[in-house]
């Protein structure tokens, strides 16, 4: 694949090996670890920063979702007005409408911190940093400093957030209730406290974080690929980080706007949503679905990337339909900003507009479906190696196919009726996104561990994770399906008896669940405690992407000769 | 690493990016106006015409129209339709009541916004009198009847979406006129609810 392989490949280890052939090069000193770890300007560290950032995000955002579980396993309110009189200091009376209130806080706060703070960091900032300017040839990002700017303005917003918990909210409790959505008037004259406004100001900051990072992969991709590596030439992975950079660009601004005159709605005295002076609460809606949309698919977009290589790998054969699969992604981002009011069928939109959003939903299925048959037919007749990666990888597919099915019914407009905010529609969108992008992050970190660390992971330990998550998560969303058919809304911290059996069934699996997580971390401390040292390919001749000539880890800065694409 | 044409090239495109970026945020706020607009033009959420004269088609066929009066919060005023709905020929203007009172002991001052449901009937549904948005000041004990003169349009009948419909309800909601008071404005909420 490049000719100059070879040099490439032992200049790297050049590197790796010893500086002192290089101390003449003064970009070549081993900088202090304050210096590397909080001025870093380098793609890798900067990447490696971000991958931790989003695994803490993800225990703080998954153990909200385990007390949910905890308070959801029976009938009635056991545990958070204990945990409200605890951390507020409310009492009697008072600690059960604040504990209600810090139910819904915390769901909030769980979406916000896995989409914002969890998938996008882990995928985009993590995995996207890492191997981006790796995969097409370039020695690092376009603007490097601007990298840095956007890891830093992660982590305010992210204490924002949490902040933003401890803030007073809607009388008689603390913290954002309205849900990721925030719809006014709940967030506007439901929500006077600061909360609302710390959630914005969050929300701003991560986006600002968002926008920067994907500028910087727009111009990575667009002028540093490597001489001879045309778009039509560019892994998979590139292809989606490219398309996911373009819907952040096209959809963060209108959150950005929506969100900005909700602000001054209450905080400036205008009235964008307020109906008692012209304003219309639906209009948020729109510009929230217009982002929020397109958002979904930028958490699912690099995942598709990531299981093409991983797919491809195991099975020891290209990707079926290459061409088929890039453009497949353009489609999906394309549609995805047409599509934004079925969430929103039952406003009251007009049959004909309900016609027509039910029926360019539906056509996303097609792309989909391509992308569905092509991982497929990829490993149809390959010779497959069941690796640690591959069972994620496969395990994916399968997920995401289930909630894909779901949600061709819920594009339904007549059925969607019924399913509206019931556990249907939170099934379902687990299934896509904490089963689907969750899953695509486990497999991107089981392929990448031994090349981002030099050390292989412990394949039974990894096995072990897959098939306690797999069983732990299948437990806690399956059921959701049935809760959602029988009616149970979502949102809501108690529920009638009759919903009890499956409640009781996911909160278990929710325990199983986090279980896995455990040996996630175990897997992980274990491969840093016994470093086997991975080699430069540990996959063999599937792995043909650039970042497996480089040595496991790769060199501070990789490409100094670029390699040439034939 | 980068050199002068390179720079050169990573400029434009983060020119490029900045112009979609800025223009998505114009974007965002220009749909305030539009949508507002758009509203108008389709009746969309229930948004009702304004015609300046009555129907001159009367259909031998009836609607019934249901009103409903609503207060928001914060305005001690007794508000609701003198009938609670009527019956009437489509085309046919008709003119009805609501009926406001102030039952607080000072002068309050209140602004109506209305809609129609199903809201796609708002584009037939034609007001030629009506109290919409006009701020209304009532002293202590004070009442008001406030006329609505309004007709259905006949073409509701030749709209596949809305040719079904029976029932229109008309319903307003009084707001309290105040000077705009940010919402975040208000006094600590949760130490007021701790003392309960």
């Amino acid at each position: 694949m490049a000719s100059n392989h070879d040099h490439a490949h032992d200049h790297a280890h050049d590197h790796a090996g010893g500086h002192d052939s290089h101390a003449a090069h003064d970009h070549h000193h081993t900088p202090g670890f304050f210096t590397r770890w909080f001025f870093s300007t380098n793609h890798k560290d900067i990447g490696t920063l971000y991958l931790i950032f989003a695994i803490m995000a993800g225990v703080v955002g998954g153990a909200l979702s385990v007390v949910m579980r905890m308070e959801l396993q029976e009938p009635g309110i056991q545990i958070f007005h204990g945990l409200a009189s605890m951390v507020y200091g409310f009492e009697g009376d008072a600690a059960i409408d604040g504990g209600k209130q810090m139910y819904n806080v915390f769901t909030t706060a769980h979406a916000l911190i896995m989409i914002f703070f969890m998938v996008m960091p882990a995928l985009i900032g993590g995995f996207a940093n890492w191997m981006i300017p790796i995969m097409i040839g370039a020695p690092d990002m376009a603007f490097p400093r601007m990298n840095n700017i956007s890891f830093w303005l992660i982590v305010p917003a992210f204490i924002l957030l949490i902040l933003s918990m401890f803030a007073q909210g809607p009388a008689g409790g603390y913290g954002v209730g309205g849900g990721w959505t925030m719809y006014p008037p709940l967030a506007t004259s439901g929500t006077p406290g600061p909360a609302v406004d710390l959630a914005i100001l969050a929300l701003h900051v991560a986006g600002a974080s968002s926008i920067l990072g994907a500028i910087n992969f727009i111009t990575t991709i667009m002028n540093m690929r490597a001489p001879g590596m045309t778009l039509h030439k560019m892994p998979l992975f590139a292809w989606s980080v490219l398309i996911t950079a373009f819907l952040l660009l096209l959809s963060l601004p209108v959150l950005a706007g929506g969100i900005t005159m909700l602000l001054t709605d209450r905080n400036f005295g205008t009235s964008f949503f307020a109906p008692e002076n012209g304003g219309d609460p639906i209009l948020f809606q729109h510009l929230f679905w217009f982002f929020g949309h397109p958002e979904v698919y930028i958490l699912i977009l690099p995942g598709f990337g990531i299981i093409s290589h991983i797919i491809s790998t195991f099975s020891k054969k290209p990707v079926f339909g290459y061409l088929g699969m890039a453009y497949a992604m353009v489609a999906i981002g394309a549609v995805g900003f047409i599509v934004w009011a079925h969430h929103m069928y039952t406003v009251g939109l007009s049959l004909n507009t309900q016609r027509y959003f039910l029926f360019a939903t539906m056509v996303i299925a097609v792309p989909t479906g391509v992308k569905i048959f092509s991982w497929i037919a990829t490993m149809w007749g390959g010779s497959i190696s069941f690796r640690t990666p591959m069972i994620w990888a496969i395990g994916f597919i399968f997920l995401f196919t289930v909630g894909g099915v779901t949600g061709v019914q819920l594009a339904n407009a007549g059925l969607d009726r019924a399913m509206h905010d019931t556990y249907y529609v939170v099934a379902h969108f687990h299934y896509v996104l904490s089963l689907g992008a969750v899953f695509a992050i486990f497999a991107a970190w089981y392929y990448w561990f031994p090349k981002m660390t030099g050390y292989m992971y412990n394949e039974t330990l990894g096995n072990l994770h897959f098939f306690i998550m797999f069983i732990g998560v299948n437990m806690v969303f399956f059921p959701q399906h049935f809760l959602g058919l029988a009616g149970m809304p979502r949102r809501y911290i108690d529920y009638p008896d009759a919903f009890a059996g499956w409640n009781y069934v996911s909160s278990v699996g929710s325990y199983i669940s986090a279980f896995g997580v455990l040996v996630f971390f175990v897997c992980v401390i274990e491969a840093f405690m016994k470093k086997r040292v991975a080699g430069d390919n540990p996959w063999g001749v599937g792995a043909d992407t650039l970042e497996w000539q480089l040595s496991s880890p790769p060199p501070t800065h990789q490409w100094e000769q670029l390699p040439r694409i034939k | 690493m980068a050199t002068g044409t390179q720079e050169r090239r990573n400029g434009v495109v983060v020119v490029a990016c900045l112009g979609i970026f800025f223009g998505m945020i114009g974007l965002s706020y220009a749909a305030v106006p539009l949508y507002r607009m758009f509203c108008q033009v389709t009746g969309y959420g229930g948004t009702v015409r304004e015609a300046e004269q009555a129907s001159s088609v009367i259909l031998d066929q009836t609607i019934k129209v249901r009103f409903d009066g609503n207060i928001a919060p914060g305005l001690a005023w007794d508000f609701k339709p003198d009938q609670r709905d009527v019956v009437m020929k489509i085309g046919e203007t008709k003119q009805i009541f609501f009926h406001a009172k102030n039952t607080s002991d000072r002068e309050l001052t209140g602004q109506a916004t209305f809609n129609v449901t199903p809201e796609q009937a708002g584009a037939y549904f034609n007001k030629i009198q009506c109290f919409c948005f006009t701020e209304t000041t009532l002293k202590p004990g004070e009442e008001l009847e406030m006329p609505v003169l309004f007709f259905v349009d006949p073409d509701i009948v030749k709209d596949r979406e809305t040719k079904s419909i029976g029932t229109i309800t008309l319903s307003y909601t009084f707001y309290p006129h105040e000077k705009t008071r940010p919402v975040a404005d208000a006094k600590k909420p949760v130490e007021a609810a701790k003392k309960l």
